[in-house]
This record gives C-alpha cells, structure tokens and sequence, in this order.
C-alpha cells in the first residue's frame, strides 16, 4: 500500500505539470483535456475510494498551488471525483472493460458542473455558457487520453484481486 | 473523506477570504517551480514544431498581408514622424504636463510564462515576484500588446489576470475615432472582448485599432493601464435600435493562450498609496 502511494504521487506529480504547463495551453474543438482527472480516475478505479479521496486532494492541492488560485478549490472536486470513482470500481465495475470511459464520460461532466457551481458559490463571475458548450468536446478529449492512462496505471497497479486470490486450498477434512 | 472534504472546505474558505495562506502556497509554489520549468523545456520542441508547422502552411497568406501592412505602415511613419516632431515642440512651448505614458515612464520586467489560462481560469503565472519589483496592479504586455494585470505578488512568482478574464476591465479609445471611448470588457465567449459604453453617435468601423486610454485629465480615480497600449483590432460593430450603445467586438493582438514570455511594466514613479485606482 505504500508503494502504491508513492506510485499515486508519482503519477498525479507529473500529470498535474504536465497538465498546467503544457496541456492547458490547448483547446482542440473548443475542449480542454485533463490529464489529471483522467490519471486520477484510473488509480480510483484500481485502488479504492479511499485510496482514490486522498490521491484527488493531493492533486487538487497541487494543481492550485500551481496556477497560484484559491487552495482548496481543486482538492475539493478532485476528493469527491476519486472517493466516487473509487466507490464505483469497488461496488460494480472495476474489471469491466467499459468501466473507466464510463467513469471518465460521467465524471468529467460532473467535475465540469462542479466547478462552475463552486465558481457561482464564491461569488466568481464564470463564463458558464462557454465553458459548458465545450464540455461535450472536453469529455471527448478525456476519452481519448482514458485508454493509454488507463494502461499505464494498470501496469503500475496491478489490480488487487489478482494478488488477494487465493492460489491454493488445503483440504482439512 | 468526510475530513479531507472538510479540510478541503476549511483551505478554500481561508484562502478565499484572507491572505493568512499566501506564506504556505509561495513556498509550496517555488518548490514547484522547477518542475513547472522542466515541463515547460521538455514540451518546447513539439510546440516549436507544431508552431513551425502551422507557420509553413500559413506563409504564403501571411506574406500577402505582411507586405501591404508594411506599405500601409510606411506611409503612416512619414506623416507621424513629421507630427511627433511638431508635437514635441508644441508640448515644450505650451509647458505640457501629460499623465504616465507608454513606454516612456516604464520600466520593463521580462519574465517567463510558467501557466496557461483555461475557459475558467482566465490567469497564468509568471517566474517573476516581488523580488523583481514586482507589485499588485502592475501592468503586464508584450510586445504585441495588452495582457492584463498583476493580481497576486509572491517572492519570485506572480499570478496574472488577463484582460479577458469577467473581473477586468480596461478604459480604451479607438485609435483612428479618438471620440469613441469606452470600457473595454470580456465577451460572451471565454477569450472574446467587447468595447462597451460607446455611444451610437460615435463612429467606429469594423479593422480600426483600440489602443488603452489612459487616465481622464484630472481624474481622481487614474486608470490603471497607461495611454497607447495596443489592445486588438475592432471586428465586427452591431447596434439595436432598443441598445444605448454600440456592440463592438475586438480581437485582441495578443494570442493569450499560448503566452511564452511577458514584460511586466514598472512605474518609474511609484504609485500614490493614498488614490484609489479604477481599472
């Protein structure tokens, strides 16, 4: 378990530079894709909702110290986004092929209603319309990064099932 | 989870509501830092080539454009040179006392882009803080035009807000119709402008240039932005017959979302602590 947090560190770390230096400087289609929300989902996914809470803080935390905005603000989408996606994997579908696009589609277009309410909630002025017109490109974007992140993260964290089954059963009677 | 929520709610209201946390995300922001770099150099070469790339396939069009402005412009340098000259003389006469203007009564600090801006985060953040003079409501350029304004200083970092973030608001004047000034806001979309307060008896045409106004003569509330700050070009121009004003629309010059390196302008004279500023 503590590998796998240096693991999470390790990944969201480089995820969330890469995402405020270089990645937020493009918006094809009008949608801006998030390395991190996807990376965070993948390790959610794989690792449990608890798990999935303290990796989206720390992301959240690091994305804000980043960009110099208010703390807290990112930490707190990014908690609820890995505590459910961790919720998700955990309950129904953690090894289903569909599950993290379908976790990706859904939270990517909660995680954008969220931030426009927070915005609304602090008293921001926040252009709704043009953010909210280009959530469906956003969600398409995200998408197309789900596979490779999701591979990758896969490889660094090999789901838990595998390692807790069983391999031998000793007969005692 | 309920405490990393709680926790998550008790930084943001801190944060939102105080400067008590501004120690905490300076330090964590300049450990940061050398990373922030790092992605930056690695990512250059592939957006050196994606600029190279979309360059070559715009040049020819380009070219087309360049060469007439450059007649237009030439044309334009003759008679402003012969002006300037006898403006000069006419100030020195009449013992003209103007308000700060650009560049003349700046100082420039270059610094490096660390962020990008998003749909909702119309800021970036620039490897230069106080330690370079620095100081909050500083006025950051390029050498195309306007960017926007310093909105948080820390020791070698700053954050900047753009001008077209919904919080920022410039006084700016078309350069060719001097009449026509107003307040130059964000649009309806994310990187849009709009000239406001232009009344309809104001003639504005669709290519005209709106450069920064500067301050009313013996306003009590200056403008931040100093006079001749190149802004955008005028594109489209609606009026309502139920409207007071104009709608004018301007593309800014500068391309703000892929900023790689902006001067922040130093006052020579420092600001009156005791006037309030009205952006």
């Amino acid at each position: 378990m503590i590998y796998d947090g240096f693991k999470a560190v390790a990944v969201l770390f480089v995820a969330a530079m890469f995402q405020v230096s270089v990645l937020s400087a493009y918006s094809p289609l009008g949608g801006a894709p998030d390395l991190v929300l996807v990376a965070l989902i993948a390790v959610s996914l794989l690792r449990g909702s608890i798990f999935g809470a303290f990796a989206g803080f720390g992301a959240g935390f690091l994305i804000d110290t980043a960009n110099l905005s208010t703390l807290g603000f990112t930490s707190l989408l990014l908690t609820l986004a890995g505590f459910w996606t961790g919720r998700y994997g955990e309950t129904t579908a953690r090894d289903r092929f569909h599950a993290p696009f379908t976790s990706v589609a859904v939270i990517t277009v909660l995680y954008g209603i969220g931030t426009v309410a927070l915005h609304f909630v602090l008293g921001e002025a926040t252009p709704a319309g043009a953010y909210l017109s280009g959530l469906p490109a956003t969600v398409l974007l995200n998408l197309l990064l789900t596979w490779p992140v999701y591979r990758f993260t896969r490889r660094l964290f090999r789901p838990l099932d595998h390692l807790d089954r069983v391999h031998e059963v000793r007969l005692l009677g | 989870m309920v405490g990393l929520v709680l926790l998550s709610l008790t930084l943001l209201t801190v944060s939102f509501r105080s400067s008590a946390l501004d120690p905490v995300e300076g330090f964590a922001a300049s450990v940061l830092r050398p990373f922030e770099v790092g992605a930056n150099k690695v990512a250059r070469p592939f957006r050196d080539a994606a600029s190279w790339t979309h360059g070559l396939f715009n040049a020819k069009a380009e070219n087309r454009v360049l060469t007439k402005e450059i007649e237009k412009l030439r044309r334009e340098n003759a008679a402003l040179t012969g002006n300037g000259n006898q403006n000069a003389q006419l100030k020195k006469q009449l013992h003209y006392v103007n308000s700060p203007t650009f560049p003349k009564d700046y100082a420039e600090i270059a610094a490096q882009v660390l962020t990008s801006p998003s749909v909702l985060d119309q800021t970036i953040t620039i490897l230069a803080g106080s330690r370079q003079g620095i100081a909050v409501d500083d006025v950051v350029v390029t050498n195309d035009g306007l960017v926007g304004t310093i909105s948080k200083v820390f020791a070698s970092e700053s954050s900047v807000t753009l001008i077209t973030d919904p919080s920022s608001a410039v006084r700016a004047v078309d350069e060719q119709n001097q009449a026509a000034i107003g307040m130059l806001d964000h649009g309806s979309g994310s990187t849009s402008l709009v000239l406001d307060q232009i009344g309809k008896d104001k003639l504005v045409n669709a290519g005209d240039e709106v450069i920064t106004a500067g301050s009313q003569a013996g306003s009590r509330l200056p403008s931040l932005f100093p006079r001749n700050i190149p802004i955008g070009t005028v594109t489209s121009v609606g009026q309502i017959d139920t409207a007071i004003f104009k709608d004018i629309q301007v593309q800014p010059f500068v391309d703000l979302s892929s900023l790689e390196t902006v001067l922040v302008l130093i006052p020579n004279q420092p600001k009156t602590p005791a006037k309030k500023t009205l952006k």
